[in-house]
């Protein structure tokens, strides 16, 4: 692999890792939804650039997938959701968005040093897209951890399934079966989760997470 | 020796003539984008012109720092301007002051700058001078890791020295670097009370911030205030252009014609980044203030992320 | 080891009788305090001995001498007491010593409004003598004599003005702190010398310890230094006492005896104990960078003058502290150049502290001494009633948020280059924690700013809150004099670093075995800390450039145009003749600051209570603000003691009987004990 080539692939791991901060950054559904929107392009473009430079075509699918699907169709799906049910507009956070940024860096950090401890002997800037990509999937789990949103807690889980997929695509040889199986079991999660959202709105009027919790019994 | 002296000097005064011009592109884009026709271009000049000439109105139990601050704030900001490379790299005082001494010099101009809105004893200097300091207290460490970030992929912290290396072609795509430039234009609009931060245009004094600290002063002391704050708009579009868009620079070997295309290219840039800030600024909408630190602490973090990275990459 | 000349030189021998003299004199005052001018003749007499030993320690560092020592038959009949004078030493005699003056002048202004001279000038005059003393001590028991000497003098001048409650309880917490932190001392001295060691620090220094027993040694070292230092989390009694004293003893003390704390933690660490493995990097870069961040927020939470000078204390000790980790980490790590950038950037940083410390609390001290006022919520407009002591207060206030050009700054700057030749090292640990500590040095320069814009606008700026403030007027002539002193060497500290970084310099080449580059012969007066083309700062252009194009502008448009000002009401938008309980106080200009920091680091909260309409009550607002360190670690620690010696004190009650069967037990145990393990 040529040396200009791995500098794009880092610097679009490294724009997913600056996109997800900014997923953690929003404060504003519709924001939170466009941000998606960007961080599946960005994961689209890193895809491309990968089957482009490991001559593997079936990564240009997968591209494309990650872009119809997660750019497109599911933003505006959930936007649909989110004015049908009314779901107020306003992300709500458990800790403030301050400290979650600093969890972010800290985790960030993690990675970095979990990955480069792990595989010595790797070409360098592989090992840090490598630990990128864990960054990508930790920061997607902090959203799910500290937003009382479901439909944050949605797109946080989607950001994650990003961090997977770019973590197999700069990996070199995820088969074109495991992607589409992934794809397919993304969709019906977001179908179960969409389905979910409806009843909890019909049944509670709400679909604040502390509220079910309530109502499960578990706290007075 | 004399040229090296001479193009110092005529940097400073390069600095100091087109301040109020980068004010008045940014004013005019602006206007136009909301379909207004704006001021014209030589407005700024004007206004400085016609306020040099007032009477200063003085508050009776102002004291001496009210008077003298505006001269301090003017000395340490064009010092500050002076020092950033414009047209060319390895002028002679540029080893006098490296980026982290420009920084401390600009916080030295904002100390004074809030010590005089508190002079006078208003509750609006009050408003100022507060919000100010919580703005700085997160803009300038952001700034510091930025200038980590730039001093460690450069090997140094001199601005000449870090405007060569990024023209040398030796960087390449970095991510810090990217991580360095978002955090440095959201301290740069921090820093300018630019939208989204703080509105330059504003007369609602509860939205104030800059506008607020100096709501006391008239005539010649405005007048130079005024040109204080140009010159660190100017000051941080230079910065930027000459870190991330080096191109154009003379060495101290060129030809005198490197020195008329650095200059033309130098006035190109400022007008691009006078075009670029008035795009923003038409296209988002000011912040409540307490979002303010949430906006400037997203930038540390993103100044904090790329130092990391090279921290920990530098060895590999 | 340089060759230490046992025969007694003249600069070591000039020091220890001026000690003698300080002591005598401390002696003498008992007696004469009472006496018209005898407060004042001590004073002076003070004033010439520490300007004598500064002169002295002065010239030996600049010339840079060989080591004097000294071994005087006093003390204990198998050790005497050893006394050793070598660069580091002297360094450190020069501050102590120029300490010493500023407070002598200081005390000779102030010594009028002192209610109670006899509970001080004795002691101040004890506790300059013990403070030289620690500085040359070169054996464990000198050493620990001279520091429970300081320990106890300072403590009786926190105890002077005793009728106030909070007085007594920063003294009964000081004593508490102080005590434990000797104990440290004792049992790390104890444990390095080992059972049969000799106790003079040169025989310490040829000892190699092991790894585990170092490490507990340093441990002990630094709590106990480090607790008289101030550094976090030991540093509780500091805020108390430090503003209890009289103001030039509260000088002394964050100024001078704070940095006496450092210099023996440099003796220990670096000198007396072997090479450093990392960890004891790691654990002061954690140390320091937190003292920084914690001390500096607690200052922005405060409105008591002195009391936030004292948190800022903490903050610059976090700062030093810093840097002797980078250059622990950087020894450790072999790279030695770097090394000593660390070290003389933490001892500049040790001087320049001293120096504006001072100046910051002889100004605090005049105001308090014509306005009895240490709030600064009712204080205000002091800048037109005490010009000078405005003024002084003003360049330490600059000096001290670390803004060039004077010497904050090049402290500052000569750290964060050492930060930034940290990627050099190694260790995986370190390549995280260094950006983390920069990030949080940075943050705490940005605080400081901050808070002195608060401290200063509050107390000097604006309109006069009170009648107090109204009817202030400027510092005694001799008061005045230390002031603009100490703001020469400030500006003089700032403007020619070269000569400073140079005197320092000679020091390094012994403790970290490695040099930095000659500063005096770079042109211009220009300081390169590693190399031209990597660093370069020239504070004297700096303030150069700034002062001519500040006078120039304003000569200019005086010519070009007009001179003219005319005098009115302030405009304030419209609104006429608002009175001054209007303006900003210090709790409104750290809201927006403390709301962003504050709420999660000191849980902070704000109430307001406002009346209804109709109602003339007036409107209430309070602010909770609470000690995270106070309360997660001393407050179960004092519970736990409590509980504990409460069950013990059962033991005085016993009859005589038990008392004759505690024996017994104990006895039979011993023997059980012996018959085991023979």
């Amino acid at each position: 692999m040529d040396i200009p080539g791995y500098d794009v692939a880092h610097l679009l791991a490294g724009g997913m890792v600056l996109v997800s901060f900014m997923l953690l950054y929003q404060d504003r559904m519709g924001a939170l939804l466009n941000v998606f929107a960007l961080h599946a392009t960005v994961l689209a473009l890193s895809v491309a650039w990968q089957a482009y430079v490991q001559h593997a075509p079936h990564l240009y699918v997968t591209a494309c997938i990650a872009l119809g699907l997660k750019a497109i169709l599911i933003p505006s799906a959930l936007r649909r959701i989110v004015r049908r049910l009314d779901i107020h507009r306003e992300v709500e956070t458990t800790v403030g968005i301050g400290m979650t940024m600093l969890v972010g860096v800290a985790l960030v950090a993690l990675s970095i040093v979990l990955m480069l401890k792990v595989t010595v002997g790797v070409d360098p800037l592989g090992r840090q897209d490598l630990a990128f990509a864990l960054a990508v999937l930790l920061l997607g789990l902090l959203m799910m951890v500290t937003r009382r949103n479901a439909v944050s807690q949605v797109v946080g889980f989607m950001s994650l399934e990003n961090g997977l997929i770019l973590a197999a695509s700069g990996a070199r040889g995820m088969p074109l079966v495991v992607e589409i199986s992934i794809a397919f079991s993304v969709l019906i999660a977001f179908i179960v989760i969409g389905l979910f959202l409806f009843r909890i709105r019909e049944r509670f009027d709400s679909v604040d997470v502390a509220d079910l919790h309530t109502f499960r019994g578990d706290r007075a | 020796m004399i040229r090296a002296a001479t193009l110092q000097i005529g940097q400073a005064l390069l600095v100091l003539v087109l301040a109020p011009a980068l004010t008045g592109v940014a004013r005019k884009i602006k206007s136009r984008l909301q379909q207004r026709q704006g001021p014209s271009l030589l407005q700024p000049y004007r206004d400085l012109w016609k306020l040099v000439h007032k009477e200063a109105v003085v508050a009776e139990n102002a004291s001496w720092l009210f008077r003298v601050a505006p001269y301090l704030i003017f000395g340490a900001t064009w010092t500050a301007a002076s020092l950033v490379p414009t047209f060319a790299t390895g002028l002679p005082f540029s080893t006098a002051a490296d980026l982290l001494a420009i920084v401390a010099l600009l916080g030295s101009a904002r100390f004074f700058l809030a010590l005089a809105g508190l002079d006078v004893g208003t509750s609006f200097g009050g408003i100022g001078s507060s919000r100010e300091v919580m703005i700085a207290s997160l803009a300038e460490p952001a700034l510091i890791i930025v200038a980590f970030t730039l001093a460690l992929i450069a090997g140094s912290t001199q601005l000449s020295v870090i405007a060569a290396f990024m023209t040398s072609g030796d960087v390449g795509l970095r991510v810090s670097l990217g991580l360095a430039l978002t955090a440095l234009v959201i301290v740069a609009i921090a820093e300018n009370a630019r939208i989204p931060v703080d509105n330059p245009a504003t007369h609602l004094e509860l939205t104030m911030v800059h506008e607020a600290m100096v709501l006391e002063y008239s005539g010649r002391h405005l007048a130079v205030i005024e040109a204080a704050s140009s010159l660190k708009l100017l000051l941080y579009v230079s910065l930027i252009a000459a870190v991330f868009v080096p191109w154009g620079h003379a060495t101290p070997e060129s030809a005198p014609a490197q020195y008329a295309i650095g200059i033309g290219s130098y006035v190109v840039k400022l007008a691009a980044g006078g075009a670029l800030l008035a795009v923003f600024e038409t296209t988002i909408a000011k912040m409540r203030v307490f979002r303010v630190p949430e906006f400037l602490g997203a930038s540390l973090m993103l100044a904090l992320l790329g130092a990391l990275l090279m921290f920990v990459t530098r060895s590999l | 080891m340089d060759a230490l000349s046992l025969s007694a030189g003249t600069t070591l021998d000039m020091a220890l009788i001026g000690i003698s003299v300080l002591l005598g004199a401390g002696v003498a005052a008992a007696f004469a305090a009472r006496a018209r001018y005898g407060a004042r003749t001590i004073y002076v007499a003070c004033l010439i001995t520490t300007a004598a030993m500064l002169a002295a320690s002065l010239s030996f560092l600049i010339v840079g001498g060989a080591t004097e020592s000294r071994h005087l038959p006093i003390g204990l009949p198998w050790i005497g007491m050893h006394f050793d004078l070598d660069l580091l030493a002297a360094m450190f005699l020069v501050i102590v010593n120029l300490g010493g003056v500023s407070a002598s002048l200081y005390g000779i202004g102030a010594d009028a409004e002192e209610r109670e001279p006899t509970r001080v000038v004795p002691f101040f005059a004890t506790f300059l003598g013990a403070m030289n003393m620690v500085v040359l001590a070169a054996d464990a028991f000198t050493y620990l004599i001279s520091w429970e000497f300081m320990s106890l003098s300072s403590w009786a001048l926190v105890m002077a003005h005793h009728r106030d409650a909070d007085n007594r309880r920063a003294g009964y917490l000081y004593l508490v702190m102080a005590s434990f932190g000797t104990l440290s001392l004792l049992l790390a001295f104890g444990l390095f010398a080992g059972p049969s060691g000799g106790y003079a620090f040169a025989d310490m220094r040829a000892l190699h310890l092991e790894p585990l027993r170092a490490g507990v040694v340093f441990v002990l070292v630094l709590i106990g230094c480090g607790s008289k230092a101030g550094v976090v989390p030991l540093h509780a009694w500091l805020p108390l006492a430090h503003p209890a004293a009289p103001s030039h003893v509260s000088a002394l003390m964050s100024g001078v005896m704070t940095k006496v704390a450092i210099y023996g933690l440099v003796r220990i660490v670096f000198d007396l104990l072997g090479p450093p493995p990392i960890w004891w990097s790691v654990v002061l870069l954690i140390l320091g960078g937190v003292s920084a961040l914690l001390g500096v927020l607690y200052a922005l939470m405060e409105h008591d003058l002195k009391r936030l000078l004292a948190y800022h204390t903490i903050e610059n000790i976090g700062i030093i502290v810093i840097g002797l980790g980078l250059a622990l980490a950087f020894e450790a790590g072999g790279i030695g150049w770097a090394a000593a950038l660390a070290f003389v950037a933490a001892l500049f940083h040790v001087l320049n502290h001293s120096l504006f410390k001072s100046l910051l609390f002889y100004g605090a001290g005049a105001v308090y001494a014509t306005t009895h006022e240490r709030d600064m919520e009712h204080l205000g407009g002091l800048i037109h009633r005490m010009p000078v002591t405005a003024f002084a207060f003003l360049v330490g206030s600059v000096a001290i948020s670390a803004l060039p050009p004077l010497n904050g700054f090049v402290s500052e700057w000569l750290t964060f280059q050492a930060i930034l030749v940290s990627p050099q090292l190694p260790e995986w640990g370190l390549k995280f924690l260094i950006p983390a500590v920069g990030a949080m040095l940075a943050l705490s320069a940005a605080l400081a700013a901050a808070c002195f814009v608060k401290a200063y606008g509050a107390t000097f700026l604006g309109r006069p809150r009170t009648s107090a403030a109204e009817s202030a007027h400027d510092a005694h002539a001799s008061v005045r004099v230390a002031l603009l002193g100490l703001v020469v060497l400030c500006v003089a500290a700032g403007i020619l670093p070269g000569y400073v970084i140079d005197a320092i310099a000679q020091i390094t080449t012994r403790f970290v075995g490695a040099d930095m580059p000659l500063q005096s012969t770079q042109g211009w007066l220009t300081i390169v800390p590693i190399d031209a083309a990597r660093s370069s700062y020239n504070g004297f252009f700096v303030f150069l450039f700034v002062a001519f194009t500040a006078w120039a502008a304003a000569l200019v448009i005086r010519r070009v145009a007009t001179g003219a000002i005319r005098r009115a009401p302030p405009w304030d938008c419209g609104y006429v003749d608002s009175s001054p309980a209007l303006q900003y106080t210090a709790s409104s200009f750290a809201q927006p600051i403390r709301r962003v920091f504050g709420t999660w680091v000191f849980r902070a909260r704000e109430t307001v209570t406002m009346p209804k309409p109709g109602d003339t009550r007036a409107a209430h607002f309070a602010v909770v603000v609470r000690d995270v360190v106070w309360e997660t670690l001393y407050v179960p620690i004092e519970r736990l003691v409590t509980s504990v010696s409460t069950r013990a004190d059962r033991i005085q009650f016993l009859t005589i009987r038990q008392y004759l069967g505690l024996m017994f037990v104990t006895l039979i145990g011993l023997l059980s004990l012996l018959a085991l393990t023979q």
